[in-house]
């Protein structure tokens, strides 16, 4: 790819501004290059970072998914709590999980996809629904965690200790995960006609299907996928951790939908890259952990957050706007 | 043909016509409520509490209303009606020095610093959405977070309290039978009723939410009717936001977070069309009125709890646009 298109490219843009940032940040604190506070950072981006890859996904098909850390709560709750102790491997927890999760993001998909209602406010009233039900039917108090979860959010990959301070910070083996998830994703969106498909829903419907291309069949995938990672993701974070909370992942929705397209993800659906979504992601964690080395009050936090989207999602909004009206007036001149 | 001049059944005028169906609806679930909780569902007691409940969710839900009939959607009202009361109470908590008594300049003057802020509020969603072209739900978002923070900033996190006591006197105060929050609601409710129902301006609403490109070719001022909306429902937010600050005597930057899916709820509830176009205040009354309703019936089983409410709301959201869907399909079908 040739320097000119690389610099047309809001992930490139992105990609600028999170260096110049950690430049700043190391100006100002000398503490950002760090090898524990780079730990840190990585540590806080995997959970966001798994959640963006299922919300990309979602917003590339002309959707938009609310519901999904409702989905990761309940299930996580409902394996942690009904079947603590029953299994003595991790793995059937994250199976169970994901099924539930995969039954759940069913339920949104169908709607959806068959009466064509506007996903938001399907997946607002989804995600309604299954607060509800775990904090009205299974209790939402915290919970200890079970014995071989626990095990697993012992397990780390590396240990980065800062020479100058001894302070030391560990990356669990669930960044791991969280590549291998990235990884599955970009190979679904462009190496697959399913991913093909899932571009193509985003961008026009009617065409897609036009095509040949399954309309229902895609966006019932993509909300299934979405559930059954968010299952997945809820046992993880769980496990990272080391404790059953049921309310510390309700609210991530709206930073993970500002992260994705913050990172040039479409929201109206067509345009979005795997690299943008974690770049967005990178952006939007890095700014919230980064706010003290700044030494700004955690006050501020969430006007910081609250500016990040405005400025982000307004500058790619104006050169839509711009890149709109140039190809009007080349029409028109012809 | 012959079916069209045959007079159509009552049921199925009932069914054809929103308003009508809303009213129906009304009627079921009031009776329903008699029926199941009779004692306590019909006693003054109930009433008075229903009256006192409502007008806080049910101004956010017309304003969040008037955001989804122009194809929009307003996730930052919640939080721009605390930001609201927020700033107010610091006007009273700066201008005021007594020990709790008087002070009823002041408090009225800071209920014309809270309105003045949610315009603002509006005006700034309007303008992101209108002038720089955020969609909607992304721009209400980022304000959300902003007039989230800003509250928290002011506040430094903890609740505002210690305003003088005409503030909950005048909010509790009581107009003959019914509490003065209850004719706030009214008289804000027929103003926008009047505003969407009778004027150009909420005719151009319509036509917006149908299809704002038509709007432009048709020589209407896009940039005017977002901002005007938006301006509109961050007022009725404000409004909301001095209910709320006055009935608990205290401000804090994240008051009544779940009303945002209620106000949501009511609004589609009460004929609103998610994807913009159409939508009645009247409907959004009704809706408000119900699901107060339903709300005081789930509060006499004691032995639910108050965290099922979720699960009412949110599966009845997805149960009224599944069944609207299904009468405005059998409705095409005859016509």
């Amino acid at each position: 790819m040739s320097f000119k298109r690389l610099t047309k490219k809001t992930e490139f843009y992105v990609a600028l501004i999170l260096i110049v940032f950690c430049l700043i940040i190391q100006a100002r604190s000398g503490q950002f290059f760090t090898p524990n506070n780079i730990v840190d950072l990585l540590r806080s981006l995997t959970i966001p970072m798994m959640f963006a890859v299922g919300e990309m996904m979602v917003l590339i098909s002309g959707g938009v998914d609310c519901s999904f850390p409702a989905i990761a709560s309940l299930s996580m709750y409902f394996v942690c709590t009904k079947l603590d102790g029953a299994f003595s491997n991790p793995i059937p927890y994250f199976l169970v999980a994901m099924a539930l999760g995969l039954c759940m993001g069913a339920v949104n998909g169908f709607i959806v996809a068959k009466y064509k209602f506007p996903a938001m406010i399907v997946t607002l009233g989804a995600s309604s629904l299954w607060i509800g039900v775990m904090q009205g039917i299974l209790g939402s108090s915290e919970y200890p965690l079970t014995f071989p979860l626990y095990q697993l959010g012992e397990a780390k990959i590396l240990t980065g200790t800062n020479p100058v301070t001894g302070f030391s910070s560990n990356l669990p083996v669930h960044f791991g995960f969280a590549v291998v998830l990235v990884l599955i994703g970009w190979f679904i969106l462009n190496k697959t006609m399913l991913g093909r498909g899932i571009y193509a829903v985003g961008g026009d419907e009617v065409a897609a299907a036009r095509a040949g291309f399954n309309v229902f069949g895609i966006r019932m995938f993509i909300f299934c996928f979405s559930g059954a990672m968010a299952g997945f993701i809820g046992v993880c974070r769980a496990s990272m951790m080391m404790t059953v909370n049921p309310n510390n992942m309700i609210g991530m929705e709206m930073d993970v939908i500002a992260a994705c397209v913050l990172g040039g993800v479409s929201l109206v659906g067509g345009k979005g890259s795997v690299i943008g979504a974690i770049l967005g992601t990178a952006l939007m964690t890095l700014v919230s952990n980064s706010l003290i080395l700044l030494g700004i009050p955690t006050v501020w936090a969430r006007v910081f957050t609250g500016l990040i989207i405005i400025v982000g999602t307004g500058v790619s909004a104006v050169q839509e706007k711009t890149r709109k009206n140039t190809l009007h007036v080349a029409v028109s001149d012809q | 043909m012959s079916k069209e001049t045959t007079a159509k059944k009552p049921l199925e005028m009932i069914l054809d016509n929103s308003s009508a169906r809303m009213v129906a609806l009304f009627v079921v679930v009031f009776i329903a409520c008699s029926l199941l909780q009779g004692k306590n569902f019909l006693s003054p007691d109930n009433f008075l509490a229903m009256f006192r409940q409502f007008p806080e969710y049910g101004l956010l839900a017309i304003g969040i209303g008037m955001a989804l009939i122009i194809g929009g959607i307003d996730l930052s009202a919640v939080y721009l009606a605390n930001l609201s009361s927020i700033v107010a109470g610091l006007f009273v908590l700066r201008f005021y020095h007594g020990d709790g008594e008087g002070g009823t300049g002041i408090v009225l003057a800071s209920f014309v610093v809270a309105l003045l802020i949610g315009a603002i509020g509006g005006i700034l969603n309007g303008v992101l959405i209108s002038g720089l072209g955020i969609p909607a739900m992304l721009a209400t978002l980022g304000t959300q977070s902003l007039f989230w923070g800003f509250g928290v900033v002011l506040t430094g996190g903890s609740t505002l309290s210690g305003f003088p006591k005409v503030l909950g006197n005048m909010i509790n105060m009581k107009f003959g039978l019914f509490p003065i929050t209850i004719v706030i609601f009214a008289a804000a409710a027929v103003i926008t009723a009047i505003i969407v129902q009778k004027t150009k301006l909420g005719r151009e609403m319509k036509m917006y939410g149908t299809n704002n490109r038509a709007t432009v070719y048709s020589g209407l001022n896009n940039f005017k009717i977002v901002v005007c909306t938006h301006m509109f429902s961050g007022m009725l937010a404000a409004l909301s936001g001095i209910i709320m600050w006055g009935r608990y005597s205290s401000a804090k930057a994240d008051t009544g977070a779940t009303y945002t899916m209620q106000a949501i709820l009511i609004a589609v509830l009460g004929g609103v069309s998610p994807l913009g176009g159409s939508g009645s205040v009247t409907g959004i009354v009704l809706a408000v009125l119900i699901i107060q309703m339903l709300s005081s019936l789930l509060n006499m089983y004691t032995f639910i709890p108050n965290a099922c409410r979720q699960i009412v709301w949110g599966g009845l959201l997805l149960v009224v646009m599944i069944v609207n869907y299904y009468l405005d399909q059998s409705k095409k079908k005859r016509h």
